[in-house]
């Protein structure tokens, strides 16, 4: 509404100011008088209030005197058409902010209104604060689920991507565990509330979000600082320059020396710098939680932009921390046959191991098939299917058979089969890779990180082969927690002063190290508080790719940052000089000052898109 | 104890940061942070002074920018 109004007032002073130009004598003082009052008025106001309140060095105080000045030495065009402008940028300001602001309230749209309470067969529409553990929620297709819960009734798919930045939607059914903001996209589902509203995922991170602009980056309060200071001192060059030179220099005229002092009040505003500085953070910080990487301040933003070392914890970050079937091998016989046979004799077993192998036989096992069912301890299993026996474990378990083995090289756990006593073949299960791991390790050299180290408490075999097989430059294994934070110590001790060290984790048992570190990342663990806490930045989804799309967003932020601090005090200075030197008009200093602002807000709008 | 409050109609980075240096030269006043972009002011400050704290620098908020408004 005001910035509507704002945009009547100056096209309507614009074009009284145009006429004006080429009209005689009074018509033109009179057209040009209206025109500066309808862009002006506000403004003189507003800097007579503020003088009542001692703010001198205010922005408005400073268009007033120096349009007041210009009006005073004759130059009524001047005058109007430094207010125009000063308005124009003003105006520009206003929308660009607005837009940012709108941009980033329609990325966190996430907060849910309302939630179906059931109560017996009927649901009632209450707001979510309202609904406490243990409640039953309904949520209808295109609705967004509003509280953290678990799916008790129903099978859906739910749209993640304004949490986790994942636009393949994912498949919940009866015991899933749903996170509030999520869409409902397809069915019915009837969910038992586990957290209050206060602890809900929705909440924290929208409260991350919102939160992020308090934390501010060094360059910020740099800037700050130094409009501080600059406004001051810009505005008593002024008042120098108006009077010291027509009193010591015999050819000097007052008037000109006054002209050159208003130039010099035209562009005292450090607006442009002190607004597109947040506003590049601002954008860098959506930009990011678009792609399900929240960042918990611009201070961390900048940090991560001088992050050289990466530093990643093992399981749960480069691999997936679950098991799985890597390898089957058959002794003249055939590798199919090797794992319905393991499936079979770990038909009964619970253990994660037993689990993989039958997860990759994936059919279903008749167990009428299975007899004289046996666990050895620390051995394996022996098992009769359809009256052949089989055994099933690890080496040990064969020379005790005396037959032969395989003994693998350390890497992930063997499981020998031998049918009738005779050694058939083996299977390796072990932690498996994520997809994008060695893709994320070399973005990141791309991205300008010299070293990425890994951490592990998995043995010097397995953490050896991970680090060769993903590119990373240095592996540390055999680690307690304890020892983590050592090494990770002794990763800061050596790290160049100006630069950053991040670690990477899942947040579960190394948040000790995540505090140490520079920047701490945690990942994959959603609705995870010690993970929200303990980290700097938290990425939403499983992908360690993420991990350099952050430092490029990074790295693009700063980097337009850097050009508009560069670029806007160039130009000042430029003008600066020419004005002390009677070679720049107010025009032409209203136009540099106004056209910077305008430049660097649409450079810093650039922080909110991203590429893909 | 620590609040957050919106601050209506900041519509000017300066001032913006000139309200966050203000106040945080104020007595009693542990923390403040000024976000120009959420409009948002974060101030901490010592439990049995926050009530005139707050007065005070709505106070200082109006002598800054006459324009903003503190909304609790």
């Amino acid at each position: 509404m005001k910035q509507k109004r704002r945009l009547i007032k100056i096209i309507i002073s614009a074009i009284l100011f145009t006429l004006g130009l080429s009209l005689p004598e009074y018509a033109k003082l009179a057209l040009l008088g209206l025109s500066y009052a309808l862009v002006g008025w506000e403004i003189i106001v507003k800097a007579a209030k503020n003088i009542v309140y001692g703010q001198v060095f205010d922005e408005n105080f400073l268009m007033t005197v120096a349009t007041l000045g210009a009006v005073g030495l004759g130059e009524y065009s001047e005058a109007v058409a430094v207010m125009l402008f000063y308005q124009v940028g003003e105006y520009f300001q206003g929308y660009a902010v607005a837009k940012s602001r709108k941009s980033i309230a329609g990325l966190m749209n996430i907060r849910p209104d309302y939630a179906n309470l059931c109560e017996g067969e009927q649901t009632k529409q209450v707001s979510p604060e309202e609904v406490h553990v243990g409640d039953l929620i309904l949520v209808k297709p295109g609705e967004k689920i509003p509280l953290d819960g678990k799916v008790i009734e129903g099978t859906s798919s739910l749209d993640t991507s304004s949490l986790t930045g994942e636009s393949l939607p994912r498949e919940v059914e009866v015991g899933s565990e749903v996170l509030s903001g999520c869409i409902n996209l397809t069915g019915v589902l009837k969910i038992q509330v586990v957290k209050e509203y206060g602890e809900s995922t929705v909440v924290k991170i929208l409260d991350l979000v919102e939160n992020a602009s308090s934390n501010k980056a060094k360059v910020e309060q740099f800037i700050t600082k130094f409009a501080r200071w600059y406004t001051p001192i810009v505005v008593f060059a002024a008042l120098i320059i108006a009077v010291i030179p027509p009193l010591v220099m015999t050819d000097a005229a007052f008037s000109s020396w006054i002209y050159r002092a208003l130039t010099f009040l035209v562009i005292s505003c450090p607006c442009a710098l002190v607004i597109s500085v947040p506003l590049s953070f601002f954008g860098g910080i959506g930009a990011a939680s678009k792609q399900g990487i929240l960042v918990k301040g611009s201070n961390y933003l900048q940090a991560l932009s001088e992050t050289k070392v990466v530093v990643f914890d093992k399981t749960g970050t480069l691999t997936k921390g679950t098991f799985s079937v890597v390898q089957v091998e058959g002794c003249n016989f055939p590798t199919s046959e090797v794992l319905e046979l393991a499936a079979y004799a770990d038909a009964y077993s619970n253990h994660p191991i037993s689990q993989s192998i039958r997860q990759a036989y994936a059919h279903p096992i008749d167990t009428s098939k299975i007899s004289d069912y046996q666990e050895i301890v620390g051995r394996g299993v022996s098992v009769k299917i359809n009256g052949v026996l089989v055994h099933l474990g690890n080496a040990r378990l064969m020379k005790e058979l005396g037959t032969a083995s395989h003994e693998g090289d350390g890497v992930g756990t063997i499981i020998n089969l031998a049918v009738d006593k005779k050694f058939k073949g083996w299977i390796k299960i072990s932690d498996e890779v994520k997809l994008d791991s060695a893709q994320a390790i070399s973005a990141l050299k791309a991205a300008n990180v010299h070293k990425t180290v890994m951490l592990t408490g998995d043995n010097k075999a397995s953490g050896e082969k991970i680090a060769q097989q993903l590119g990373l430059d240095k592996v540390y294994c055999e680690l307690l927690p304890a020892q983590k934070v050592e090494k990770l110590e002794e990763l800061l001790a050596d790290k160049d002063p100006n630069t950053n060290v991040a670690f990477v984790g899942d947040g579960i048992n190394d948040a000790p190290v995540l505090a140490r570190a520079d920047i701490g990342i945690a990942m994959g663990k959603i609705g995870s508080d010690a993970a929200i806490e303990a980290a700097d930045i938290v990425i939403m989804t499983d992908e360690p790719l993420k991990i350099a799309s952050a430092i490029k967003i990074s790295h693009k932020t700063l980097r337009i940052v850097r050009q508009n601090i560069v670029f806007a005090l160039a130009v000042k200075g430029l003008v600066l000089l020419l004005g002390v030197m009677g070679m720049a008009t107010m025009w032409e200093a209203v136009f540099a000052d106004v056209g910077v602002a305008v430049l660097a807000i649409l450079n810093s709008l650039r922080a909110l898109s991203i590429k893909q | 104890m620590k609040k957050t409050y919106q601050l209506e109609d900041l519509d000017c980075a300066n001032c913006a940061a000139k309200i966050e240096q203000a106040i945080q030269s104020m007595e009693h006043v542990m923390s403040a942070s000024v976000s120009f972009m959420t409009q948002k002011l974060v101030l901490e400050a010592a439990d049995d002074h926050f009530k005139e704290v707050l007065q005070a620098v709505k106070k200082v908020i109006k002598k800054v920018d006459s324009d903003v408004t503190l909304k609790d």
